[in-house]
């Protein structure tokens, strides 16, 4: 096995790993670190590293269905939204309905679910262009939401729940970031072991060759939207825990954290390249950021200029290199 | 004699790959030089150089004694190199002056002066001898027209040289007339073409001189009036190929494969029925837009059809998408492989298991990676598929080896019925052969072909019957012997009828 691995790292000279878009955001992740590590001294400590990692599983966990949907050529812009609702749904569930906590996160992400399944029917069966559905679905839910909660939080959930989103195990790893480890383990088995991975990546580089080859192409455009709602959903349940509380204002403007993760890792926003290894770097990367420029001391208003510019940059790289 | 390009000793080298290498030759003004060569021969790399697409490791050319070094297609345009690419540049949405004028309109007191576009586009395509209409856009018009008009607009801007890149591969028998006629016209105004095609029959009738490259190298430049047409493909090749065709013996058996019955996609048509055995052969002609590609669409569920049923072995089975007809042994190599038959930026081994990776599961679930790699690099080996590995990008193979990948891809899922759109559409002579070599082993083992093709003499000699449409309904279906000829193809093809034919 081992053999195996360096004689592939023989193989691939230094100049092919360069061609991966990832790698360059790795290389900008890196350099960033290590700038933050010396001009800042609380950066390179274990306690602040493992914030970062908690800082992002919300992001990184929606990045995830984000990055299903970009590699079909699609986008999904109902993610910040739904995860408001299944977060308040899950509220709602346990408060107000007495369900016992674990049904109560089904019943959260089956509401995922449900809008993942209505906007891919949609695009799929319809026709319809998916940042118009998209677009329209980030008023639905976060409209339902608002109605059933009159626009206050939701609280009183039972305290055992608040594990989700406080807890830690083995004493340092927080519950939040486990639960991100395993929905991108999840994530990585799919796109690259799964029959269902490999259409994914060939829908976003030609979808009528995948189709006219007798690949079901409706059917797997839905599953990547049933996806983005499910993990859309699965944030909304680690919110809800951090704050314990169904916010129905939750994840506004979280639709654009994500694909910028995507992007920043190297996905082709137009479809049928990418990899979830560069959407964890991606949304890594704009953690360390903010992260590092919060520790600067540097005003969240700057920040979000500099966040604008370093997503231009690297764009601007992926494209220069697509030519 | 007046050269008015001098190739000198052009290199150029990517990445793995020498697409040209030390290769020189002369354009004389004023002529129709044809280049010709298999696919991967070079030719579009050379026609990127002179028209500023690529740049040239180590050579130089020369345009009118002078060196040049575009550094994009404008520039070289401007010099008065331009090209005419298979895909047009034009703008779907304009009409053929806004397109012909794009980018630098006559403009009188700062609006534009369409009175004054209109005119000269109107003289310049009366020169042409086409007629246009100049008020559609362009997305409106045939495919010749459009054309036309691309021509139009190169010969306005400059008319020095004139590249064409496999003008009539899109082309009907009329259009490729008219189009002659217009290069003949053009030739008469001095304009110096480089034509390429595919098409051997085309360098003689239209040609002056013809350039050969093959594998990156210069084979020969000759006149064309000492040149037969054994010898162009033996340059092209390398040796003596034999027959254009392989032998073809027939010998399907009685059992019906498939029957196709009363297929209708909408009130206008009339009902489509026909039978294919079991290793036979039918070929399907006819005029382009007779109908050909739209009923094997229809079949495989691609398009909504009013009515159809489908007999497999005389069961009768429901095919209402692509996907049906994959699971019923009935596949589809369409017309266009770029945009329906690959997923370009893809690897080979990708493709070519797209459609069979359910075959290969472990536990049920997980794609098996090695028997993948081993399928895919036996189909890569029984094709003759030339690539450098099963990683490489389909989208950096040549036109012949992405057709192979194609029908690797549908061999691979053990498909009964196979349907060829065209299946030898612009690629060249030894891969042609190839191909047709496969489908004569396909039909051994007892595999069913549907082949649609508008070269007649393929139709002739790799059918076992053939089935003649007109105006989206059959027309005839004639067992394929001696008494079968072009003309009788095109007396069908053209709407002749049965009972006529004596006369």
């Amino acid at each position: 096995m081992t053999g195996q691995l360096s004689d592939k790292i023989k193989n691939n000279n230094f100049k092919e790993l360069l061609k991966k878009p990832e790698v360059l955001t790795f290389a900008g992740l890196i350099l960033l670190s290590l700038f933050m590590s010396i001009f800042t001294d609380t950066f390179l400590t274990g306690r602040n590293l493992v914030n970062v990692a908690r800082q992002i599983s919300i992001n990184g966990i929606i990045a995830v269905g984000m990055t299903f949907v970009i590699l079909t050529a699609g986008i999904d812009l109902s993610v910040g939204s739904v995860m408001a609702f299944s977060g308040t749904m899950l509220a709602a569930g346990m408060a107000d309905w007495g369900l016992h906590p674990v049904l109560a996160i089904f019943f959260a992400l089956l509401v995922g679910g449900l809008f993942g399944l209505i906007n891919g029917t949609l695009i799929s069966y319809a026709n319809m262009p998916p940042i118009i559905v998209t677009l329209a679905m980030m008023e639905v839910p976060r409209g339902l939401a608002l109605l059933y909660t009159g626009g206050y939080p939701l609280s009183g959930l039972p305290s055992s729940f608040s594990v989700l989103g406080r807890g830690y195990v083995f004493g340092f790893l927080p519950v939040p970031v486990l639960i991100m480890a395993v929905v991108y383990l999840i994530a990585y088995i799919l796109l690259t072991q799964l029959p269902f991975g490999r259409y994914i990546y060939a829908i976003g580089g030609n979808e009528e060759a995948v189709r006219l080859s007798g690949i079901k192409v409706k059917k797997y455009k839905i599953f990547a939207y049933v996806i983005s709602g499910l993990t859309a959903a699965t944030s909304g349940i680690v919110i809800t825990s951090r704050l314990m509380s169904g916010q129905p204002m939750a994840g506004t403007g979280f639709e654009l954290d994500a694909i910028a993760a995507v992007v920043l890792g190297g996905t082709d926003i137009a479809g049928g390249r990418g990899s979830i290894i560069g959407t964890i770097i991606g949304a890594f990367t704009l953690g360390v950021l903010t992260n590092g420029l919060n520790l600067l001391g540097v005003s969240p208003y700057v920040q979000r200029v500099f966040k604008g510019l370093i997503i231009l940059l690297a764009i601007y790289f992926s494209s220069k290199k697509k030519k | 004699m007046d050269n008015i390009l001098e190739i000198k000793n052009v290199t150029k080298e990517f990445p793995g790959v020498l697409a040209l290498d030390n290769v020189s030759f002369n354009i004389r003004r004023g002529e129709v030089h044809v280049l010709i060569g298999e696919n991967g021969a070079g030719k579009s790399t050379l026609m990127k150089i002179l028209s500023g697409v690529y740049q040239a490791n180590s050579g130089k050319v020369l345009l009118n004694g002078d060196e040049i070094d575009f550094s994009n297609p404008k520039e070289a345009q401007l010099a008065g190199i331009s090209i005419i690419y298979q895909e047009f540049s034009l703008i779907p949405y304009l009409n053929a002056v806004e397109n012909i004028f794009l980018g630098r309109e006559y403009k009188k007191n700062g609006v534009l002066d369409k009175k004054r576009m209109t005119e000269e586009a109107k003289d310049l395509l009366d020169t042409f001898e086409v007629e246009i209409d100049l008020e559609k856009s362009v997305n409106q018009l045939s495919v010749a027209e459009q054309q036309f008009i691309e021509i139009a607009k190169a010969v306005s801007i400059n008319d020095n040289v004139l590249i064409l890149d496999e003008p009539t591969a899109t082309l009907t028998n009329q259009e490729t007339e008219i189009l002659f006629n217009l290069i003949r016209n053009l030739k008469e105004k001095g304009v110096t073409m480089i034509f390429i095609s595919h098409h051997l029959e085309e360098a003689f009738e239209i040609g002056d001189r013809l350039t050969c490259l093959r594998d990156g190298k210069w084979v020969g430049t000759e006149n064309i009036s000492d040149l037969s047409e054994k010898k162009i493909i033996k340059m092209m090749v390398g040796r003596d190929i034999g027959d254009t065709f392989p032998d073809r013996e027939g010998k399907y058996q009685k059992e019906i494969m498939i029957e196709v019955n009363d297929l209708k996609r909408n009130e206008k048509e009339e009902f489509i029925n026909f039978k294919v055995r079991k290793g036979e052969i039918l070929g399907v002609a006819g005029l382009v837009g007779s109908g050909r590609t739209e009923m094997a669409r229809a079949l495989i569920g691609a398009d909504k059809v009013l009515s159809k049923e489908i007999y497999i072995n005389g069961k009768k089975v429901e095919i209402n998408s692509p996907s049906d007809a994959l699971d019923n042994g009935i596949g589809l190599i369409p017309e266009n492989r770029k945009s329906q038959g690959l997923i370009l930026g893809l690897s080979v081994k990708d493709n070519i298991s797209i459609n069979s990776l359910d075959k290969i599961l472990k536990s049920n679930l997980f794609i098996n990676k090695k028997e993948e790699k081993k399928r895919s690099q036996k189909l890569v080996e029984d094709l003759n598929i030339k690539t450098p590995s099963l990683k490489q990008t389909v989208k950096n193979l040549s036109g012949g080896n992405q057709q192979k990948v194609v029908l690797a891809k549908w061999l691979g899922t053990d498909s009964n019925v196979l349907i060829f759109d065209e299946p030898t559409r612009g690629i060249d002579v030894g891969a042609k052969l190839e191909i047709y070599k496969l489908m004569n082993e396909l039909v051994d083992m007892g595999i069913s072909i549907i082949m649609i093709s508008s070269e007649l003499p393929e139709v002739l000699a790799i059918s076992d019957r053939i089935m003649i449409m007109h105006k989206n309904k059959i027309n005839a279906v004639l067992d394929n012997n001696e008494d079968v000829d072009q003309e009788t193809i095109m007396y069908y093809a053209t709407g002749g009828e049965q009972y006529d034919r004596a006369t």
